[in-house]
């Protein structure tokens, strides 16, 4: 039995004529496969697979601005929110895979939500594109990547409050995308490229997937002592090769 | 052109909650039953095994077990006057997808209606006067009484091992119970689970100031159970992935859980998943419907020929696919006639974040579960006097915290920025310190004249059909209340010695984007005249007698209560009627 990526397991909800998921006929016994039929797809380093090598330098940048390193927890950066949101922005979520994407696409008011025509990975790759623009023209010719932060915090708040606006693309609509993808990255589970070494968890004390705390739900007040655990387990239980 | 099946006594449309428990009770009569299901069949060890069963990016963030707004979704918007868009990813609720349904996902917070709330309308008017009820809205009766529903109450909560105290045992009021609740006829199968620390804390809290603080009825097990049709559960571990999520301990009561094992095993049950029901088929006079038309995954259509046909699809799937199918009337707000698509309702939830010292306060967040928490229910309901406060409904409030899981409870105080040095340490300092329930205001939303739903004119869906369009706005009268019980629950808080409250109301315009529950209400609501509701008290069409609906898709308006104990109560009481009645009798079971 082949194991189904996480990708194609996303698709195959996608009740379309390709599908991989047939309708079936269920009777007398409950239907059940030998191997988990969509187990997760774990996230291993290596080159970038959604940004170009410009977009993943003003990325770091962003992501450790977003979330900075300080003396005792890494910054986005570190914790792998880069890695994690180019594997997104090449996944389903990119693409917006599942999405109600049919037109027309009205305008709307704030409270019956996006009706944009850019799907995730378009919105980045214009946004990043009119960053860059911006930042050439303004900075004397340098990236958003060659700032000093104080610059560089300045920049992402002038984006934040409208003040500075792209001609190509909502800016403040990236920058609420980034409010949201950066944390996700730093405290998804590792497996997915970010919150390397579970950095964002052990920051706030968050145990992972332990699963089990019978013996812990009466003991009040008291701090959980277990260091955090993810669906790979953590380093420390995987052998090291010998050298 | 269509290929047909052979014939069946039943054909069921959705296998979730409601499905599972007619099919069950309609194959225990002898029936040959066929569910017709349009997701996967979900089966707890191959697709939620606790090894990653708690990956939150996955489930809650990427919405892994729902339907994909690109299969079908719905156009919004807050008033006729405006042009409805089509909501591209879901926000302020999320329908479920595939076999078991909402069950599978949803935490198991497992409640009775009161008996105040199958009469609302007669109630509030005898005790206020009708002048005190806003002139657009349009309460009605149930058709149907508590006592009636009782024993199917009691059966729903013994097949799912609910854990809970009992607070009124056939008129006897219960301590540490709800004393508010409906009399019962025995305890809960199950003692209340374990509760942690903040939620102990809020408990202790809300006795001070003098109400009966009580544990959450939860379909969460305090420890092992066996079902009366013989399924087993084991005691729920805790651990604060149940929302969102399956439960890989087969701990949370699910279709999955509680029904299927049993029901697989009747010869004259069968289900097809993967198939989506797209048309309800009717005979020529109209009036009598001969079995429904679904198209699989590969695109190929078939027709399912029935005697007896069961729409179970989850509420505004039941409404669709009456409209689709021409069943009924469809309401019309402006002449103020028809009943397919009136009095749809969803929900009025707040919240009130709280923030301790850090130094005195480790609440272990992540130690939860789907339906843990205490309540009190002083302003559910008409459980007080409203007289002074110039609206009617209410909601149970509960420090009900479910998870710490980090994407989703991370709060930081109010003022903090959004990003930067400063948040990144207000997330660390409030982690363990902070309280968060998930929907501690749980209140009700009446039904008005301009609240509805019907079919889109722009929209399609993936097989060209229009897509099922929601008119909703909140009232005053919900606003009100909303803001009452916000303030009543933040003084809890305040009492367990917060050093910041922060209270989260509810606001209009209703915001398609917030999530609050998927507790989506109404659009074929039961009554006795079939000129305001769509079926009669069995949840028989008034029109096409062979056809039950089933799901809150019934109720004339939301209670201040999750609904699926009482969708559930439901689906017993139909399926009692239709094998102690209608199959002695296949007719209208009333005479309007
Ligand atoms: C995240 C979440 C949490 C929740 N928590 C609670 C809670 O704590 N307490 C509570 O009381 N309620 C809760 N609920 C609500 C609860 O899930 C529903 O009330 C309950 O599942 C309704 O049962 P049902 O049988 O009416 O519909 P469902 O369980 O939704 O089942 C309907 C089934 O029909 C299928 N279907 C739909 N259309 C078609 C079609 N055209 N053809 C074939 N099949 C179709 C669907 O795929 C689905 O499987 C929650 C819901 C969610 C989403
Ligand atoms: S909290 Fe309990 S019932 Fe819910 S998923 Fe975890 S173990 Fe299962």
């Amino acid at each position: 039995m082949r194991r189904r990526t996480f990708v194609i397991s996303l698709a195959s909800w996608l009740v379309s004529t390709t599908s991989l998921t047939r309708a079936r006929v269920i009777h007398g016994s409950i239907p059940w496969s030998p191997f988990p039929d969509s187990a997760p797809e774990i996230v291993r380093p290596g080159p970038w697979q959604f940004f170009t090598l410009d977009e993943a330098r003003a990325m770091e940048a962003i992501v450790d601005r977003i979330i900075p390193p300080d003396p005792e927890t890494p910054g986005g950066k570190d914790a792998g929110c880069a890695v994690f949101i180019d594997r997104q922005l090449r996944g389903p979520y990119g693409s917006n895979q599942g999405l109600y994407r049919l037109g027309p696409f009205g305008k709307g008011t704030k409270e019956q939500g996006a009706q944009s025509e850019l799907t995730h990975a378009e919105l980045y790759r214009k946004a990043l594109a009119a960053l860059d623009g911006h930042c050439k023209s303004t900075q004397g010719g340098k990236s958003f990547a060659e700032l000093g932060a104080s610059e560089q915090d300045d920049m992402l708040r002038k984006i934040e409050s409208g003040e500075i606006k792209f001609e190509t693309v909502d800016a403040q609509g990236f920058f609420s995308a980034l409010l949201k993808d950066v944390p996700e990255g730093f405290f998804s589970d590792p497996i997915h490229g970010g919150n390397r070494d579970m950095v964002g968890w052990k920051m706030i004390g968050f145990p992972g997937i332990r699963y089990d705390y019978r013996d812990w739900v009466h003991r009040h007040n008291e701090r959980y002592p277990y260091p955090p655990v993810s669906i790979a387990g953590r380093a420390d239980w995987t052998p090291k090769s010998r050298a | 052109m269509a290929r047909k099946l052979p014939r069946k006594d039943v054909v069921i449309i959705g296998l979730g909650w409601t499905g599972a428990i007619m099919a069950y009770e309609l194959a225990e009569a002898g029936l040959d039953v066929i569910a017709i299901e349009r997701g996967p069949w979900r089966n707890t060890a191959t697709d939620f095994p606790p090894g990653y069963a708690a990956d939150e990016l996955r489930f809650r963030i990427r919405h892994e077990l729902f339907l994909r707004p690109g299969q079908t979704t719905f156009t919004f918007r807050n008033k006729a006057s405006q042009t409805a868009l089509p909501i591209r990813n879901w926000g302020a609720f999320m329908p479920p997808n595939g076999v078991g349904g909402g069950g599978v996902h949803w935490n198991a917070e497992t409640w009775r209606f009161l008996p105040s709330d199958f009469v609302l309308k007669t109630h509030l008017t005898e005790r206020y006067g009708a002048g005190f009820l806003p002139e657009d809205m349009t309460i009605q009766d149930w058709a149907v009484t508590y006592d009636e529903l009782e024993p199917h109450y009691d059966k729903f909560e013994y097949l799912c091992g609910t854990s809970g105290q009992a607070g009124n045992i056939k008129g006897t009021i219960m301590e540490g119970g709800n004393p508010f609740e409906g009399p019962r006829s025995r305890p809960y199968p199950n003692p209340p689970q374990d509760q942690p620390f903040s939620h102990t804390l809020f408990a202790k809290a809300a006795r001070d100031l003098g109400y009966k603080p009580f544990p959450q009825p939860s379909g969460n097990m305090s420890r092992p159970y066996q079902n009366p049709l013989g399924v087993r559960l084991g005691p729920c571990t805790y651990c604060g992935f149940c929302e969102w999520f399956g439960c890989g301990n087969y701990s949370k009561a699910s279709p999955q859980t509680t029904i299927l094992p049993a029901l697989i095993r009747n010869s004259n049950f069968s289900a097809r998943d993967n198939s989506e029901v797209t048309r309800i088929d009717l005979d020529s006079s109209g009036k009598r419907a001969t079995g429904v038309t679904f198209v699989d995954t590969a695109g190929d259509e078939w027709e399912q020929p029935a005697d007896l046909v069961v729409l179970s699809a989850y509420t505004i799937f039941n409404v669709q696919l009456l409209l689709l199918s021409g069943i009924g009337k469809a309401y019309d707000p402006s002449a103020n006639t028809g009943v397919v698509g009136r009095n749809f309702t969803h929900q009025t939830v707040s919240d009130v974040v709280s923030f301790f010292d850090s130094a005195k306060f480790i609440f272990n967040p992540f130690i939860a579960s789907g339906a843990i928490g205490m309540c009190i229910d002083e302003f559910n309901g008409d459980n007080f006097d409203h007289a002074a406060h110039g609206f009617v409904g209410g909601g149970y409030v509960g420090q009900v915290q479910t998870n710490g899981r980090p994407i989703e409870t991370t709060p930081v105080p109010p003022g903090t920025p959004l990003w930067g040095a400063e948040w990144k340490q207000a997330v660390k300092e409030n982690y363990q310190s902070a309280t968060k329930p998930g929907t501690g205001v749980h209140g009700s939303m009446y039904s008005y004249r301009d609240v509805y739903v019907d079919l889109d004119p722009t929209y399609k869906d993936r097989f060209s059909r229009p897509l099922v369009r929601i008119t909703m706005d909140f009232h005053d009268n919900e606003i009100k209340q909303n803001k009452f019980l916000t303030d009543k629950f933040a003084e809890i808080f305040e009492a367990m010695g917060a050093k910041q409250v922060h209270k989260e109301y509810r606001k209009a315009p209703y915001d398609i984007t917030k999530y609050q529950t998927t507790h989506l209400c109404g659009g074929a609501i039961m009554g006795s005249d079939p000129n305001t509701s769509a079926l009669n008290r069995y949840l028989q069409n008034w029109d096409v007698p062979n056809l039950f609906v089933l799901g809150a898709s019934a109720f004339p308006q939301n209670a201040g209560y999750n609904p699926t104990g009482t969708v559930a109560a439901l689906a017993y009481w139909a399926a009692d009627a239709i094998r102690t009645k209608y199959l002695k009798n296949p007719g209208q079971l009333i005479n309007a």
